[in-house]
């Protein structure tokens, strides 16, 4: 394949976009500006950006705990994921989900799950929505490795497959569910073995070479959309950070991490892009530092946008009023 | 005005609103083929092509993709089979159904119901016999719905298919076959609007479902004896009817609350509790739950009957606020 320079490089400001938001957000928590949980999608930033590049704004996905780079790859807002993260009314979800939770439906993003597994039948029913509606939208869930252990998983790949829905199943497979190894945890060594059992095809990847991952994306969406059912694409990534920031990682030899700082998604892909004469030093400085300015703006906004006030608790659950006696 | 039963009426309701409403499908195991477990469906199965459809037994898609496909933009109907299995899938409805909206902020409507039934039957023992409302009621999100009569239901799950919020109807097995009139013309029950199902003046019996059947006949009793007793149907748990409630109470002064469902943290403890936080000085009694006894559903039908509650019950019940 022949990419044009603009198609590769807009990848790569995705994938540095994705870094940078998660290395502030690092950085802020360790600094006590933010709360709750962060789990850091840094090291498999490929396998959001390959993906959503194959999506249309009306296409949606189902993301997971380690989500801000599903949204940020799906076109959302930093000002206003940095402000959720705080906690403030500009924030996407006002304040009331935080990272775990980060949702918008207007760009096809479905949220954001604290629960590990608990996205999967909410894209089936997505899927199964598209197809009642006779439309040709796809809609592609992410899920861990870990995620892949629940009753959801196979209740969710058995019903798309029957029902032959618009579906994609990407498991992110970064070695470890918490502190767990997945070798530990799952009895083959390959998750996407598991598709045999649904009838539909299943593909293990290198989830850290972005072209990889947008061509195999690229052929199950396509699949998808034309009505060809549902598939299961395992991309194999690393969790370089720990499971949550603030993780003392107890359970794993440092130089194993070491070892896959040196095959994360972005060097790989900055190589690539300087061999092909696509992007120089120069260049690359120019992004990095486009970028952090534009994080650094993002958190100075959330930062500053305000904290919402005791009222805002009590509004939202239903549409046609606040709730019965809280 | 025609009698029909309690499934015909649930039926119509849905066949009704379907014919309106292209984004209304409903699926659930045993829905297209059979008609529904208890037979709700059988009177238009057939009739909307590739809208009915059965299911795998897989609890968890099933209510999860009602909320994946109304966020898509289409109104689900998914059936539980069986009210206990519920909670083999109760994730996708206490930790997302119910939470989703909220937790982003408000974006979305979910125009999404889920029914099926609840209750005892003929000796299904501890794991097809319950009731478990009340669990939708301690958790907040979704809006409850518990018809007790043929009119009712049918009024309300049209309401349920217009609601912009999640909505989840429990049918008590027992009322399926029950027949009552229902209007040819079209009407709608608000949810949150109490029935007065039986006017009196000394006690006030609130209940729900099969209950209130079970409390109508023990009125009836009473009256024989010169007791008068008001029962007042909910007709819908969340949100309930705090209002008529405590009119009546004010007038009787006296309360008890019936359910089949265990009495211990039964929703009628939260009714008894509203009751004397904002009533209290109506209150000529302490008010009186009638519930099932805490155990699982037993299987010998003495048993079963000794551990559901019944009109009995609510005559002593009564007697018991009167003394
Ligand atoms: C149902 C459920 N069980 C446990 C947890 C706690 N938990 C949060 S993330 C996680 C590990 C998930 O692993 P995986 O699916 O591989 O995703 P990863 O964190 O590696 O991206 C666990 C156990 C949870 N959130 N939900
Ligand atoms: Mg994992």
């Amino acid at each position: 394949m022949v990419y044009s320079k603009d198609f590769l490089l807009n990848l790569y400001k995705t994938m540095v976009k994705i870094r940078n938001f998660e290395l502030m957000a690092e950085k802020l928590f360790l600094e006590g500006e933010l709360l709750g949980f962060i789990h850091l999608y840094i090291g498999e930033e490929a396998i959001a950006t390959g993906v959503m590049a194959n999506l249309r704004k009306d296409d949606f996905i189902t993301s997971t705990h380690r989500g801000h780079g599903h949204m940020i790859a799906k076109g959302a807002d930093v000002n206003r994921m940095m402000a959720e993260l705080y906690g403030r009314t500009t924030g996407y979800c006002k304040g009331k989900g935080g990272s775990m939770h980060i949702a918008d439906f207007s760009i096809g993003v479905l949220g954001a799950n604290g629960v590990v597994g608990g996205g999967l039948p909410i894209a089936v029913g997505a899927g199964l929505g598209i197809k009642m509606k006779k439309a040709d939208q796809v809609v592609v869930a992410f899920f861990g490795d870990g995620a892949s252990n629940t009753g959801a998983f196979h209740e969710s790949l058995n019903f798309a497959s029957i029902y032959r829905l618009p579906l994609i199943f990407i498991v992110e497979n970064n070695h470890y569910a918490s502190t767990a190894s997945t070798k530990e945890t799952t009895a083959i060594e390959n998750i996407s073995d598991r598709a045999v059992s649904y009838g539909i095809p299943g593909v293990t990847i290198d989830g850290n070479d972005i072209i990889v991952v947008y061509e195999i994306a690229k052929e199950m969406i396509k699949r998808a959309r034309e009505g060809g059912g549902p598939s299961l694409i395992e991309a194999k990534t690393y969790r370089i950070k720990g499971h949550f920031v603030g993780d003392p990682e107890l359970y794993r030899d440092k130089k194993e991490v070491e070892e896959f700082w040196l095959k994360e998604p972005i060097k790989k892909f900055e190589k690539k892009l300087f061999e092909l004469k696509m992007l120089n030093e120069v260049e690359k400085k120019k992004i990095w530092e486009n970028n952090q300015k534009e994080i650094k703006e993002a958190a100075k906004f959330a930062k500053e946008s305000p904290i919402p006030s005791n009222k805002e608790a009590l509004t939202d659950l239903f549409v046609n009023d606040s709730g019965y006696d809280y | 005005m025609r009698e029909i039963t309690f499934a015909e009426a649930l039926g119509e309701a849905i066949s009704e609103e379907m014919g309106k409403n292209p984004t209304i499908f409903t699926y659930g195991e045993d829905v297209a083929k059979q008609g529904g477990i208890f037979g709700a469906y059988k009177s238009f199965s057939g009739k909307f092509s590739g809208r009915i459809f059965d299911t795998p037994i897989s609890e968890e898609v099933i209510y999860g993709s009602a909320l994946g496909a109304a966020l898509v933009g289409m109104r689900p109907i998914a059936e539980f089979h069986f009210a206990d299995f519920l909670f083999t899938g109760i994730q996708s409805i206490t930790l997302q159904i119910e939470k989703i909206r909220y937790m982003t902020g408000g974006q979305g409507k979910l125009h999404l119901l889920l029914r099926g039934p609840d209750g005892i039957s003929n000796s299904a023992a501890a794991q097809h016999s319950e009731s478990i409302e009340t669990i939708f009621m301690h958790t907040p999100g979704i809006k409850v719905i518990i018809p007790s009569t043929p009119y009712d239901i049918k009024g309300l799950i049209k309401t349920a298919l217009r609601e912009d919020d999640p909505v989840i109807c429990f049918e008590h097995k027992m009322l399926y076959k029950t027949k009552g009139f229902v209007p040819e013309k079209e009407y709608l029950i608000p949810f949150g609007v109490a029935d007065i199902k039986k006017e009196g003046n000394d006690v006030t019996v609130v209940t729900m479902s099969r209950m209130v059947h079970e409390s109508l006949k023990a009125a009836e009793e009473l009256e024989h004896e010169g007791i008068s007793v008001e029962v007042i149907d909910l007709r819908t748990l969340v949100p309930w009817d705090k209002n008529q409630v405590i009119e009546s109470v004010k007038k009787t002064g006296r309360l008890v609350v019936a359910h089949e469902t265990w009495k211990r943290a039964g929703w009628g403890a939260e009714i008894a509790s509203v009751v004397q936080e904002e009533a209290f000085d109506y209150l000529d009694a302490p008010v009186i739950r009638v519930g099932a006894k805490n155990v699982p559903m037993p299987f010998a039908s003495t048993l079963q009957d000794f551990v559901t509650p019944n009109y009995k019950d609510v005559i002593n019940a009564v007697k018991k606020v009167l003394r």
